[in-house]
Protein backbone atom coordinates (compact mmCIF):
# COMPACT_ATOMS: atom_id res chain seq x y z
CA UNK A 1 0.00 0.00 0.00
CA UNK A 2 3.15 2.50 0.72
CA UNK A 3 4.89 1.34 -2.43
CA UNK A 4 2.00 2.06 -4.72
CA UNK A 5 1.20 5.51 -2.78
CA UNK A 6 4.40 7.02 -3.00
CA UNK A 7 4.75 6.43 -6.55
CA UNK A 8 0.93 6.41 -8.01
CA UNK A 9 0.04 9.37 -6.55
CA UNK A 10 3.34 11.37 -8.32
CA UNK A 11 5.61 11.81 -5.27
CA UNK A 12 8.01 10.11 -7.28
CA UNK A 13 8.79 9.52 -11.11
CA UNK A 14 10.58 6.93 -12.96
CA UNK A 15 14.24 8.41 -11.75
CA UNK A 16 13.06 6.86 -8.36
CA UNK A 17 12.65 3.32 -10.02
CA UNK A 18 16.02 3.38 -11.83
CA UNK A 19 17.60 4.18 -8.62
CA UNK A 20 15.91 1.17 -7.11
CA UNK A 21 17.33 -0.91 -10.12
CA UNK A 22 20.60 -0.12 -8.44
CA UNK A 23 19.72 -1.41 -5.38
CA UNK A 24 20.90 -4.62 -6.17
CA UNK A 25 24.22 -4.14 -5.31
CA UNK A 26 24.17 -2.20 -2.67
CA UNK A 27 21.18 -2.76 0.11
CA UNK A 28 21.67 1.14 0.91
CA UNK A 29 21.90 3.03 -1.71
CA UNK A 30 19.10 4.39 -2.28
CA UNK A 31 18.38 5.46 1.58
CA UNK A 32 21.52 7.01 1.03
CA UNK A 33 20.73 8.93 -2.37
CA UNK A 34 17.59 10.34 -0.37
CA UNK A 35 19.69 11.03 2.60
CA UNK A 36 22.09 13.17 0.53
CA UNK A 37 19.35 14.90 -0.81
CA UNK A 38 17.60 15.74 2.36
CA UNK A 39 20.59 17.08 3.40
CA UNK A 40 21.43 19.28 0.32
CA UNK A 41 17.65 20.04 -0.41
CA UNK A 42 17.44 21.69 3.05
CA UNK A 43 20.34 23.37 2.76
CA UNK A 44 19.30 25.29 -0.44
CA UNK A 45 15.59 26.00 1.05
CA UNK A 46 17.20 27.47 3.93
CA UNK A 47 19.34 29.82 1.57
CA UNK A 48 16.02 30.26 -0.44
CA UNK A 49 13.92 31.16 2.37
CA UNK A 50 16.76 33.81 3.69
CA UNK A 51 16.73 35.06 -0.06
CA UNK A 52 12.84 35.85 -0.08
CA UNK A 53 13.13 37.34 3.43
CA UNK A 54 15.44 40.62 1.82
CA UNK A 55 13.96 43.19 -0.24
CA UNK A 56 14.09 44.02 -2.72
CA UNK A 57 14.53 40.32 -3.89
CA UNK A 58 17.93 39.13 -5.58
CA UNK A 59 16.00 36.98 -8.31
CA UNK A 60 18.65 36.35 -10.00
CA UNK A 61 20.43 34.52 -6.49
CA UNK A 62 17.15 33.26 -5.98
CA UNK A 63 17.29 31.63 -9.61
CA UNK A 64 20.60 29.89 -8.87
CA UNK A 65 19.48 28.53 -5.63
CA UNK A 66 16.77 26.96 -6.83
CA UNK A 67 18.21 25.80 -10.54
CA UNK A 68 20.71 23.52 -8.12
CA UNK A 69 17.27 22.32 -5.87
CA UNK A 70 15.64 21.63 -9.48
CA UNK A 71 19.07 19.06 -9.74
CA UNK A 72 18.46 17.68 -6.90
CA UNK A 73 15.12 17.35 -7.35
CA UNK A 74 15.40 15.69 -10.90
CA UNK A 75 18.61 13.50 -9.42
CA UNK A 76 15.71 11.43 -7.30
CA UNK A 77 12.81 11.77 -8.89
CA UNK A 78 10.95 13.42 -7.00
CA UNK A 79 8.39 14.93 -9.36
CA UNK A 80 6.13 17.06 -7.15
CA UNK A 81 9.00 18.80 -5.61
CA UNK A 82 10.23 19.03 -8.98
CA UNK A 83 7.16 20.85 -10.41
CA UNK A 84 7.41 23.39 -7.41
CA UNK A 85 10.34 24.01 -8.44
CA UNK A 86 9.37 24.93 -12.38
CA UNK A 87 6.73 27.10 -11.19
CA UNK A 88 9.13 28.82 -8.68
CA UNK A 89 11.05 29.27 -11.72
CA UNK A 90 8.62 30.77 -14.19
CA UNK A 91 7.43 33.48 -11.05
CA UNK A 92 11.36 34.20 -10.98
CA UNK A 93 11.84 34.91 -14.88
CA UNK A 94 8.76 37.17 -14.54
CA UNK A 95 9.99 39.28 -11.26
CA UNK A 96 7.06 37.92 -9.53
CA UNK A 97 7.72 38.01 -5.68
CA UNK A 98 4.58 37.08 -4.55
CA UNK A 99 4.34 34.43 -6.86
CA UNK A 100 7.79 33.33 -5.51
CA UNK A 101 7.05 33.38 -2.50
CA UNK A 102 3.64 31.29 -2.56
CA UNK A 103 5.36 28.63 -4.50
CA UNK A 104 8.05 28.64 -2.23
CA UNK A 105 5.73 27.25 0.42
CA UNK A 106 4.08 24.74 -1.10
CA UNK A 107 7.24 23.46 -2.47
CA UNK A 108 8.14 23.44 1.44
CA UNK A 109 5.28 21.62 1.83
CA UNK A 110 5.94 18.67 -0.81
CA UNK A 111 9.52 18.79 0.76
CA UNK A 112 8.35 17.80 3.87
CA UNK A 113 5.41 15.84 3.00
CA UNK A 114 8.24 13.42 0.83
CA UNK A 115 10.55 13.46 3.56
CA UNK A 116 7.65 11.64 5.62
CA UNK A 117 6.69 9.39 3.18
CA UNK A 118 10.58 8.41 2.26
CA UNK A 119 10.74 7.93 5.94
CA UNK A 120 7.94 5.40 6.34
CA UNK A 121 9.35 3.35 3.15
CA UNK A 122 12.61 2.98 3.98
CA UNK A 123 11.73 1.87 7.64
CA UNK A 124 9.30 -0.81 6.05
CA UNK A 125 11.66 -1.97 3.81
CA UNK A 126 14.51 -2.07 6.66
CA UNK A 127 12.05 -4.30 9.25
CA UNK A 128 10.46 -6.78 6.04
CA UNK A 129 14.23 -7.02 4.19
CA UNK A 130 14.34 -7.08 0.36
CA UNK A 131 10.88 -7.07 -1.41
CA UNK A 132 9.74 -5.45 -4.50
CA UNK A 133 10.21 -1.88 -4.53
CA UNK A 134 8.33 1.03 -4.38
CA UNK A 135 7.87 2.07 -7.69
CA UNK A 136 8.60 -0.99 -10.39
CA UNK A 137 5.39 -2.32 -11.93
CA UNK A 138 5.00 -6.36 -11.89
CA UNK B 1 39.61 -9.58 -27.84
CA UNK B 2 37.00 -12.54 -28.58
CA UNK B 3 33.66 -11.01 -27.19
CA UNK B 4 31.05 -13.67 -25.35
CA UNK B 5 27.74 -13.34 -24.96
CA UNK B 6 26.01 -9.56 -25.44
CA UNK B 7 27.77 -6.77 -26.84
CA UNK B 8 27.44 -5.14 -23.51
CA UNK B 9 30.18 -7.83 -22.16
CA UNK B 10 33.23 -5.82 -20.64
CA UNK B 11 36.59 -7.34 -22.51
CA UNK B 12 38.91 -4.36 -21.04
CA UNK B 13 38.11 -2.85 -17.68
CA UNK B 14 37.70 1.07 -18.11
CA UNK B 15 38.45 3.63 -16.10
CA UNK B 16 36.05 6.72 -15.30
CA UNK B 17 36.04 9.91 -13.58
CA UNK B 18 32.95 11.96 -12.19
CA UNK B 19 33.34 15.55 -12.29
CA UNK B 20 30.18 17.03 -10.55
CA UNK B 21 29.66 19.25 -7.72
CA UNK B 22 26.17 17.74 -6.62
CA UNK B 23 26.94 14.99 -3.95
CA UNK B 24 23.97 13.40 -5.58
CA UNK B 25 25.08 12.90 -9.07
CA UNK B 26 28.54 11.98 -7.76
CA UNK B 27 27.05 8.83 -5.88
CA UNK B 28 24.41 7.94 -8.67
CA UNK B 29 27.08 8.25 -11.59
CA UNK B 30 29.55 6.29 -9.57
CA UNK B 31 26.92 3.64 -8.95
CA UNK B 32 26.13 3.34 -12.80
CA UNK B 33 29.68 3.36 -13.79
CA UNK B 34 30.82 0.82 -11.19
CA UNK B 35 27.72 -1.43 -11.82
CA UNK B 36 28.93 -1.63 -15.63
CA UNK B 37 32.17 -2.84 -14.93
CA UNK B 38 33.97 1.10 -14.63
CA UNK B 39 36.78 1.52 -11.83
CA UNK B 40 35.40 5.24 -11.25
CA UNK B 41 37.31 7.93 -9.28
CA UNK B 42 35.25 11.48 -8.12
CA UNK B 43 35.94 14.36 -8.45
CA UNK B 44 33.97 18.00 -7.29
CA UNK B 45 34.86 20.53 -9.86
CA UNK B 46 36.71 21.38 -13.24
CA UNK B 47 40.09 22.64 -11.76
CA UNK B 48 40.64 19.07 -9.76
CA UNK B 49 40.00 17.05 -13.33
CA UNK B 50 42.41 19.01 -14.70
CA UNK B 51 44.59 18.84 -12.51
CA UNK B 52 44.45 14.78 -11.97
CA UNK B 53 45.82 14.92 -15.58
CA UNK B 54 48.18 17.10 -15.41
CA UNK B 55 49.88 15.00 -12.57
CA UNK B 56 49.69 11.96 -15.13
CA UNK B 57 46.07 10.50 -14.54
CA UNK B 58 44.28 9.25 -17.22
CA UNK B 59 40.95 7.72 -17.68
CA UNK B 60 38.68 6.35 -20.63
CA UNK B 61 35.69 8.45 -19.81
CA UNK B 62 34.82 11.71 -18.14
CA UNK B 63 31.77 12.69 -17.20
CA UNK B 64 31.71 16.60 -16.91
CA UNK B 65 29.08 18.56 -15.91
CA UNK B 66 28.33 22.43 -16.61
CA UNK B 67 27.84 23.91 -13.86
CA UNK B 68 30.67 24.12 -10.75
CA UNK B 69 32.43 25.82 -8.82
CA UNK B 70 36.09 26.98 -8.96
CA UNK B 71 36.05 26.02 -12.84
CA UNK B 72 33.31 24.65 -15.16
CA UNK B 73 32.66 22.13 -17.48
CA UNK B 74 33.39 23.55 -20.69
CA UNK B 75 36.71 25.58 -18.83
CA UNK B 76 37.98 22.46 -18.23
CA UNK B 77 37.19 20.75 -21.06
CA UNK B 78 38.80 23.59 -23.31
CA UNK B 79 41.94 23.01 -21.12
CA UNK B 80 41.61 19.51 -21.04
CA UNK B 81 41.72 19.19 -24.94
CA UNK B 82 44.22 22.09 -24.93
CA UNK B 83 46.73 19.34 -23.12
CA UNK B 84 45.95 16.66 -26.01
CA UNK B 85 43.63 14.53 -23.61
CA UNK B 86 41.99 12.42 -26.00
CA UNK B 87 39.77 10.81 -23.57
CA UNK B 88 36.22 10.04 -23.88
CA UNK B 89 34.26 13.17 -22.49
CA UNK B 90 30.80 13.47 -21.86
CA UNK B 91 29.16 16.65 -20.63
CA UNK B 92 26.19 15.93 -18.40
CA UNK B 93 24.09 19.10 -17.46
CA UNK B 94 20.65 19.90 -16.11
CA UNK B 95 19.96 22.79 -18.28
CA UNK B 96 17.11 21.98 -21.12
CA UNK B 97 18.38 24.87 -23.57
CA UNK B 98 19.98 24.13 -26.87
CA UNK B 99 22.07 27.01 -26.95
CA UNK B 100 23.97 25.73 -23.82
CA UNK B 101 24.51 22.36 -24.89
CA UNK B 102 25.40 23.69 -28.15
CA UNK B 103 28.24 25.96 -26.44
CA UNK B 104 29.30 22.91 -23.72
CA UNK B 105 30.02 21.02 -26.63
CA UNK B 106 32.21 23.80 -28.88
CA UNK B 107 34.16 23.11 -26.06
CA UNK B 108 35.30 19.81 -27.08
CA UNK B 109 32.76 17.17 -25.95
CA UNK B 110 32.63 14.35 -27.57
CA UNK B 111 28.42 14.17 -26.37
CA UNK B 112 26.42 15.48 -24.50
CA UNK B 113 23.28 14.61 -21.79
CA UNK B 114 20.85 15.44 -19.50
CA UNK B 115 21.63 14.54 -16.02
CA UNK B 116 21.12 12.13 -14.18
CA UNK B 117 22.56 9.76 -16.97
CA UNK B 118 20.21 6.69 -17.18
CA UNK B 119 21.87 2.87 -17.67
CA UNK B 120 20.54 3.08 -21.43
CA UNK B 121 22.97 6.06 -21.84
CA UNK B 122 25.95 4.09 -19.76
CA UNK B 123 25.65 1.16 -22.12
CA UNK B 124 25.85 3.40 -25.30
CA UNK B 125 28.92 4.76 -23.98
CA UNK B 126 30.75 1.63 -23.26
CA UNK B 127 29.48 0.34 -26.36
CA UNK B 128 31.59 3.54 -28.17
CA UNK B 129 34.44 2.52 -25.70
CA UNK B 130 34.93 -0.44 -26.84
CA UNK B 131 34.44 0.38 -30.75
CA UNK B 132 37.41 3.45 -29.82
CA UNK B 133 39.90 0.76 -27.69
CA UNK B 134 39.71 -2.60 -30.08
Amino acid sequence: MLHENICEKGFLDEQFVQLEELQDDDPNFVEEIATLFYRDSSRLISNIEQALEKSPLDFSKLDNYMHQLKGSTTSIGARRVKNECTQFTDYCNAGNGEGCKRTFQQLKKEHSTLKKKLEAYFQLARQIGPVETACRPK
Amino acid sequence: MKKSGSSTTIVKKFSALVVDDDLVIQRIHKMYLNRFGFETQVVGNGKEAVDLYRSGAFFHLVLMDMEMPVMDGPKATRELRGMGVNSMIVGVTSQDGDSEKQAFMGAGLDDCYMKPLTADTITSLLQQLNMKYR
